[in-house]
C-alpha cells in the first residue's frame, strides 16, 4: 500500500507541468472520522455548523447560525437580533460554555478563528462586525458595525404579480444603509473600516489584520493589530487580482496572504502589501482555507458541495506554492462524507476539524498520509 | 335484541331508496365541490380519551399540526406554539420531554412522523428543512436547508405567482414524510414546489415525480403521505381532493377521488393495512364547508371504503381541522387539530359499525 502510494505521489511530481494546471493524477489520503466527537448537553443544540477554530490547549470553538434571527418591528423599521451562538469544548469535546450570550452582533455566523495569543475573533456576516473575544471571554475588540435596522418591504401591491420569485430567491430588499460605510456600487472594493458580508480573518506574524470582504464588497482589508485600517486591495470580477465572493483566507509564516476566491475557482496569493503572487487553479472552488502552523506549512482547501447539491465535496492539502499533495473525502450526509464544509481548523497537520453547513455538524479528521 | 339490527337495516334500505329524505337540505356549489361523494357510508362507532396529553403547568400546545407514536406508545406531538416545540408523552400521556429547543430548523410546523427504529422526523414548512432525530433526541441527518438570514426580510411570493423549478436537495414547504421497507425516504413536498421527491436512506436523491395541476399524477399541495408495505405511495393530493397512489418507483397506480379532501393520510402497520384519511372542516372561517366535512374514512389500501367517522366541533370527539393522524394501532389513533390546539386519543368500535350495519343508528 504504500509503496504504491509513493508511486503515485513520484508520477504525481513527475506530471506536474504547473502552477497552472490540475495535476493529472492525485492521490487519496486515507482518513477516518471521530464518531459524535462534539458532545452537545441536553437542551443545546447545533445549528449550521459554520465556523470552527481550536486554540493553543486543542479547546474547540463552534460558531453556528442556531435559534433564529428575530425581528422586532419599530414603525417602519425592523431590528434584528440573535441566530448565532459560540460553543466552547475542551480537546476531547466535551462542552466547556457559550460566549457571547446577547452579544449585539452575534446575527448570523460566518466565521471564528483563533489567534496566536489565544484571542477568539468572530466573523459575523449579518452584523458585519469581526468581534475579537479575550480568552477568558471577554469582548475585547470590534470591527465594523453592524446596520441599524433592515428595510421593512411594502406591502405587495395588488395584480400584476412582480417576476417570478421565491423563498431564497427573491433578491434581498435594500436594507438600510447605516453602518455599512462609504457608498459605492457593491463590489467597488470600498476601502476603510466597515465592512459587507464580510467572511473571514487571518493575522500575520506582527499582529497585522487580513480581511476577506466579501459577498458584498470585494476586496482584502489590512489593518494593524490595534484595528487600525492600512489599506485594501480588489473589486468584483474574474481577472487577476479581483475577486468574486473572497470566501476564506489564510496567511503563512512569512506574511503572505493567501484567498479563497470561490466564485472564480482560485486561490489568490497576495504578498503582504497586497501584491498578486501566485493564483492557484486546480483545486475547485475554495469554500475554506487553512494553512498549518509549524516549519513545514501545509495549505488545505475544500472544494465543498452547494447547500443545494451533492457534487463534489473533496479537501485537497497542498504545498505553499499550490502543489497538490493529495485529496480526500466526498459530499454526503454520512460519517466521514461533508455537507458542504464551511471552515477548517488545521492547527495539526493530521487531525483536522471540519464545520459542515449542510449536516449541522463538526468533524474531528485523522489523515493517514503516506510518508 | 337480536331482531333489532335486522330491522333497523331494512329500514336503513327503504330510506336509501328515497334519496331526497336521505339528503333533505340542498347544497351550495361550493359544498358539493367539498363533500366527499362517497355515498352511505357507515358510522363506526367511537369515543374520545378525556384529558388525553397531560401538560406540565405553564406548557401549552398550540395549533396541533404533527402526531406520531413510537413503538413504545410515547406520543410526540409538533405544534406551533409562541415557538415551534416538539413534545413527548409517554403512553399514558404524560409529559416526558421536548426536544429540539432552539433547533434552527424549528419555525412553522407541519408534521412529525417516527420511522420503524424509532427515530423521530420533524418537517418544518418554514425553514424548509426535515429534521431527523434519533431516539435519545439527537439530531442526525438533515434534508433540505433554511433559506439564509443574511438576505433580511423577503417579500412572501403573491399566491398564484411562479415557482421556480424544484432542486433535488432543496424543499419549499414540505408537508410530510415516509419510508418504505428500505429505508428510502418519501417527501410531500409541498406548498411551494408541488412534487414527491425519493430519498435513498442515505439522504442522497433518487428521484422526484409531479408538478402543479390537477392532471393525473400531478398534485395541488400535496399534503400528506403514507407508503404501505409494500412499498406504494399514498399522496393526500389535499387541493384536488384525491389520493394518488404511486408505485415506489413513483409511477402512478390508482386514485381515490371519494373521501373529500385529505388532509392527512396514514396507514396502519400489521399484515392487514388500512388506510385513514380526513376530510378535515377548514381552518379558515368557513362554516358552509365545515357544514359537509370533517369526518375521517378507513378504507382498504385499494380504495374501498369500510366506514366514517367525527365531525366538526370543539367538543371532546369532535374535531377542530384534523392535521395528522396517527395510526399505529389501527382501533386506537391519535389526531392533532389546528383550530382547537389539542390532540385526542380516539378509540374505534368498527366491530359495533358491522354488526349494527347501514343505517343502524336511525
Amino acid at each position: 500500500m504504500r509503496r504504491s502510494l509513493r508511486t503515485l505521489l513520484l508520477a504525481a511530481a513527475l506530471l506536474y507541468p504547473g502552477p497552472l494546471m490540475a495535476q493529472l493524477v492525485i492521490p487519496e489520503i486515507p482518513y477516518d472520522s471521530v464518531p459524535d466527537f462534539l458532545k452537545m448537553p441536553d437542551r443545546i443544540y447545533m445549528g449550521e455548523a459554520v465556523g470552527v477554530a481550536t486554540n493553543s490547549k486543542g479547546n474547540v470553538f463552534v460558531y453556528t447560525r442556531t435559534g433564529h434571527t428575530n425581528v422586532g418591528l419599530g414603525d417602519s423599521r425592523a431590528f434584528s437580533k440573535g441566530g448565532a451562538r459560540l460553543f466552547e469544548f475542551d480537546k476531547t469535546g466535551k462542552y466547556l460554555r457559550e460566549i457571547g450570550v446577547g452579544v449585539y452582533g452575534f446575527n448570523f455566523a460566518h466565521a471564528v478563528r483563533v489567534d496566536p495569543q489565544d484571542n477568539i475573533w468572530v466573523i459575523d456576516e449579518g452584523s458585519n462586525n469581526i468581534m475579537k473575544f479575550n480568552p477568558a471571554g471577554d469582548l475585547i475588540m470590534v470591527m465594523g458595525r453592524k446596520p441599524e435596522s433592515l428595510r421593512v418591504p411594502a406591502l405587495a401591491p395588488a395584480p400584476p404579480v412582480p417576476a417570478p420569485t421565491g423563498r431564497g430567491a427573491a433578491a434581498a430588499p435594500a436594507a438600510d444603509t447605516s453602518g455599512r460605510g462609504p457608498s459605492g456600487p457593491p463590489g467597488s472594493g470600498i476601502p476603510g473600516d466597515l465592512f459587507n458580508r464580510e467572511t473571514d480573518v487571518a493575522w500575520d506574524t506582527a499582529g497585522n489584520i487580513f480581511v476577506s470582504d466579501g459577498y458584498v464588497n470585494a476586496r482584502v482589508a489590512k489593518f494593524d493589530k490595534n484595528g487600525k485600517f492600512i489599506k485594501s486591495w480588489g473589486s468584483k470580477g474574474a481577472e487577476p487580482g479581483q475577486f468574486n465572493i473572497a470566501h476564506s483566507i489564510a496567511v503563512d509564516a512569512k506574511g503572505n496572504v493567501y484567498v479563497g476566491d470561490r466564485g472564480n475557482n482560485r486561490i489568490q496569493v497576495f504578498d503582504n502589501n497586497g501584491e498578486l503572487k501566485n493564483v492557484i487553479q486546480s483545486v475547485g472552488a475554495p469554500w475554506a482555507i487553512c494553512i498549518t502552523p509549524g516549519a513545514h506549512q501545509y495549505l488545505y482547501s475544500s472544494n465543498s458541495n452547494g447547500t443545494a447539491d451533492m457534487n463534489n465535496g473533496e479537501i485537497y492539502k497542498l504545498e505553499l506554492d499550490g502543489k497538490i499533495l493529495g485529496k480526500f473525502g466526498r459530499a454526503g450526509k454520512l460519517l466521514k462524507e461533508f455537507g458542504s464544509v464551511h471552515e477548517i481548523d488545521c492547527r495539526y497537520e493530521n487531525e483536522l476539524l471540519v464545520g459542515e453547513i449542510t449536516n449541522w455538524r463538526v468533524q474531528k479528521l485523522t489523515l493517514h498520509p503516506a510518508k | 335484541m337480536r331482531r333489532c339490527p335486522r330491522f333497523s337495516l331494512a329500514l336503513g334500505l327503504l330510506l336509501l331508496a328515497t334519496p331526497v329524505l336521505a339528503q333533505p337540505q340542498t347544497l351550495t356549489p361550493a359544498q358539493q365541490r367539498a363533500k366527499a361523494k362517497a355515498q352511505n357510508v357507515p358510522e363506526i362507532p367511537y369515543e374520545s380519551v378525556p384529558n388525553f396529553l397531560k401538560f406540565p403547568t405553564n406548557l401549552y400546545l398550540g395549533e396541533g399540526i404533527g402526531i406520531a407514536t413510537n413503538s413504545k406508545g410515547h406520543i410526540f406531538v409538533y405544534t406551533r406554539s409562541q415557538e415551534t416545540r416538539l413534545f413527548e408523552f409517554d403512553k399514558t400521556g404524560t409529559f416526558i420531554r421536548e426536544l429540539g429547543e432552539g433547533l434552527y430548523g424549528f419555525a412553522f410546523a407541519h408534521a412529525v412522523r417516527v420511522d420503524a427504529q424509532d427515530n423521530i422526523w420533524a418537517v418544518d414548512e418554514g425553514t424548509n428543512t426535515i429534521i431527523k432525530f434519533n431516539p435519545e433526541g439527537k439530531v442526525v441527518m438533515l434534508i433540505g436547508r433554511k433559506s439564509e438570514a443574511v438576505g433580511g426580510l423577503e417579500e412572501t411570493p403573491a399566491p398564484g405567482s411562479p415557482v421556480p423549478p424544484a432542486q433535488p436537495y432543496r424543499l419549499s414547504r414540505p408537508t410530510d414524510i415516509a419510508w418504505d421497507a428500505a429505508g428510502n425516504s418519501f417527501i410531500s413536498d409541498g406548498y411551494g414546489n408541488s412534487r414527491v421527491v425519493k430519498y435513498d436512506k442515505n439522504g442522497r436523491f433518487v428521484k422526484d415525480t409531479g408538478s402543479k395541476g390537477s392532471l393525473p399524477g400531478q398534485l395541488s399541495t400535496p399534503h400528506a403521505i403514507a407508503t404501505d408495505a409494500q412499498g406504494n405511495v399514498y399522496v393526500a393530493d389535499r387541493g384536488n381532493s384525491r389520493i394518488q397512489v404511486f408505485s415506489n418507483d413513483l409511477v402512478l397506480r390508482a386514485i381515490y377521488s371519494n373521501v373529500g379532501a385529505p388532509w392527512a393520510v396514514c396507514i396502519t402497520p400489521g399484515p392487514h393495512q388500512y388506510l385513514y384519511s380526513s376530510n378535515s372542516n377548514p381552518d379558515s372561517n368557513n362554516s358552509e364547508i365545515a357544514a359537509v366535512t370533517g369526518e375521517i374514512y378507513k378504507m382498504e389500501l385499494d380504495g374501498t371504503i369500510l366506514g366514517k367517522f367525527g365531525k366538526p366541533g370543539k367538543l371532546l370527539g369532535e374535531f377542530g381541522t384534523v392535521h395528522q393522524i396517527d395510526c399505529r394501532n389501527p382501533d386506537e389513533i391519535s389526531v392533532v387539530e389546528i383550530t382547537n390546539w389539542r390532540a385526542q386519543r380516539i378509540l374505534l368500535h368498527p366491530a359495533a359499525a358491522a354488526a349494527g350495519a347501514t343505517g343502524a343508528k336511525k
